[in-house]
């Protein structure tokens, strides 16, 4: 089986070993799907072909939604239950119970990056500016959703303040929770979104959950909302917001903490 | 009455009868071509959908799920016995053990929690990002597939000639339904009733309201249609419905490769393939009636 040649240039990952293994023990054990594993693998030749797909639903979808379509909005009646806290629900990084600790008045929000005027802003300046409050529906990529109400600073704000620089094309968004451990260290949650979407109305900088302080749960002191996409596209914790030209050399090169394990990039579907 | 595309009578006993005679051709290629799209297409998006499933192994009525309201319908989970883990299936409150196969199952004494059973699902081991990779390429052809098809059998007249309802299939229902029931096959040029309710519910029915509560579940496109969720009861209820869409399928697949078995699998592949169909003799399926006192 060349799949267990040793190779000095292969680096065999978990997932690829075990797939590795399956294949080997699919001739005692063959159960239908084994079959397919191979290849399916995150860089592998077959799935970068079956990812085409998603560049194919994003432009699609950005043609029929435009810049302004808005997500559904709902009522008060549909807010039946707390929003269902997902991923990390109480960051155990230092740096995160030291701001807790304090209520989060050393908190700053930077805006860097692509940008004439980089920002540093208190929860205070931010609450200062004007607000977007909207019922929604939130949609997670494991096929639950939940109707809560977010309240927060229009991120389009925030980026007119900072002066976004022409060659900017996305929002990196930095956290301040560990989702993962590497042998090269903690890994924190980030994610990218486009300039379109980031300057979407409904795209908040949320600080307000149904009627009150956003919850440590739900990402204390801030997250985003991007309405238009699934619940892994919004990050809690948010500390940076970096105006980048290319995400290719960050992290694993895909956008963001879970397309790095394997999630599309564009989440609107 | 429905005896066509016979190019000459034939000159007597069945065996004597010349091959060419009872040989039609009857699938253009566009339909074949199409057929094995949607059959290569399915069979990836259903695998890959039961690994989506699995994520959330839940199905609810509404526009969320309810976390602290109950509106689950249907559920697929492990729990701790006495006797060790066991897989149940919740439909309506009505709970199934179903250890093995749905909730608690893998190879004996590696057993796993897990909704569908690893041999059921793309990837077979837990992976939500890869399946819904493989999931939404398929989609696209889908959905290309039934759009090319639509547009050709339209032209072609496939629509028209084979599929089209006519009073006369209402009236010969009846028989069919008995015909089948006997497992007794006219083999013809045109499709029957319960074929043609088959084809037509799957093509026309099935297929679409599965793509539109695919639709329904991607929350740019309900920016795009935002009465599309409330026509259809919600976000969850059109997950459930596209679950319930994939339950038919499935339940037409096998139907449709039981039927393939009783009416003569050579034949019946060979038509899907090469669109040369053998029909009966005239003698065989004239006079119906008679043949099968």
């Amino acid at each position: 089986m060349a799949k267990f040649e040793i190779s000095p240039k292969l680096q065999m990952n978990r997932r690829k070993f075990l797939t590795a293994a399956s294949l080997g023990l699919s001739g005692i054990t063959l159960s239908g799907c084994d079959a397919f594993d191979s290849g399916l693998g995150i860089g592998g030749g077959l799935r970068s072909f079956l990812e085409n797909a998603n560049g194919l639903t994003y432009r699609a979808q950005q043609l029929l939604a435009g810049r302004d379509a808005l997500a559904p909005e709902f009522t008060e009646a549909d807010i039946r239950q707390p929003q269902r806290p997902n991923g990390v629900t109480a960051p155990d990084d230092d740096t995160y119970k030291g701001l807790l600790a304090n209520n989060f008045a050393d908190w700053r929000l930077e805006v860097t990056g692509l940008v004439e005027k980089p920002l540093s802003l208190t929860r205070e300046q931010l609450q200062n500016m004007p607000s977007r409050t909207q019922i929604t529906r939130h949609d997670c990529v494991e096929g639950w959703s939940c109707i809560a109400k977010w309240t927060g600073t229009p991120l389009s704000l925030v980026l007119d303040q900072a002066m976004v620089k022409p060659q900017a094309r996305y929002v990196m968004f930095h956290c301040l929770d560990t989702i993962d451990r590497s042998l090269s260290g903690d890994i924190k949650y980030y994610g990218t979104i486009d300039l379109i979407d980031a300057r979407h109305p409904q795209t908040i900088l949320a600080y307000g959950l149904n009627g009150k302080p956003l919850p440590v749960e739900n990402g204390a002191p801030l997250r985003v909302r991007v309405e238009r996409q699934l619940g892994y596209k919004m990050p809690k914790y948010l500390y940076k917001i970096e105006l980048v030209d290319s995400f290719a050399a960050i992290g694993g090169g895909r956008g963001g903490y879970w397309e790095d394990n394997g999630y599309d990039w564009y989440g609107g579907i | 009455m429905e005896t066509i595309a016979r190019s000459e009578p034939s000159t007597g006993a069945d065996a004597a009868a010349p091959k060419d005679a009872t040989l039609i051709y009857r699938q253009s290629r566009w339909t074949r071509l199409t057929h094995w799209l949607w059959a290569i297409s399915l069979f990836f998006m259903l695998l890959s959908g039961l690994q989506i499933f699995n994520a959330r192994p839940q199905l609810y009525i509404g526009k969320q799920s309810g976390f602290e309201f109950n509106n689950t319908v249907f559920a697929i989970g492990a729990e701790d016995t006495d006797a060790g883990p066991r897989g149940y299936t919740e439909i309506f409150g009505h709970r199934f053990d179903t250890t093995g196969v749905l909730g608690w199952s893998g190879p004996a004494g590696n057993e796993t929690a897990r909704g569908f059973p690893s041999w059921a699902t793309i990837p077979s081991y837990y992976d939500l990002g890869t399946a819904r990779v493989v999931h939404f390429f398929f989609a696209w052809i889908l959905t290309t597939t039934l759009i090319v098809w639509l547009v050709a059998s339209l032209v072609n007249g496939h629509l028209r000639r084979d599929l089209a309802p006519r009073l006369d299939d209402l009236k010969r229902l009846p028989r069919d339904i008995v015909d089948h029931a006997k497992l007794k096959f006219h083999h013809t040029r045109e499709y029957n009733t319960l074929q043609k309710m088959a084809y037509g519910g799957v093509l026309f029915v099935l297929l679409p309201l599965m793509i539109i509560t695919g639709l329904a579940m991607s929350p740019s496109m309900n920016s795009v249609l935002p009465w599309l969720n409330e026509l259809l009861g919600g976000r969850q209820t059109a997950r459930t419905i596209h679950f319930i869409v994939m339950v038919l399928l499935v339940g037409f697949f096998i139907i449709h490769m039981l039927m393939i078995l009783a009416a003569g699998p050579i034949n019946e592949l060979r038509s899907i393939i090469t669109g040369w169909y053998r029909t009966d003799p005239p003698a065989k399926h004239d006079e119906p009636a008679e043949r099968s006192a």
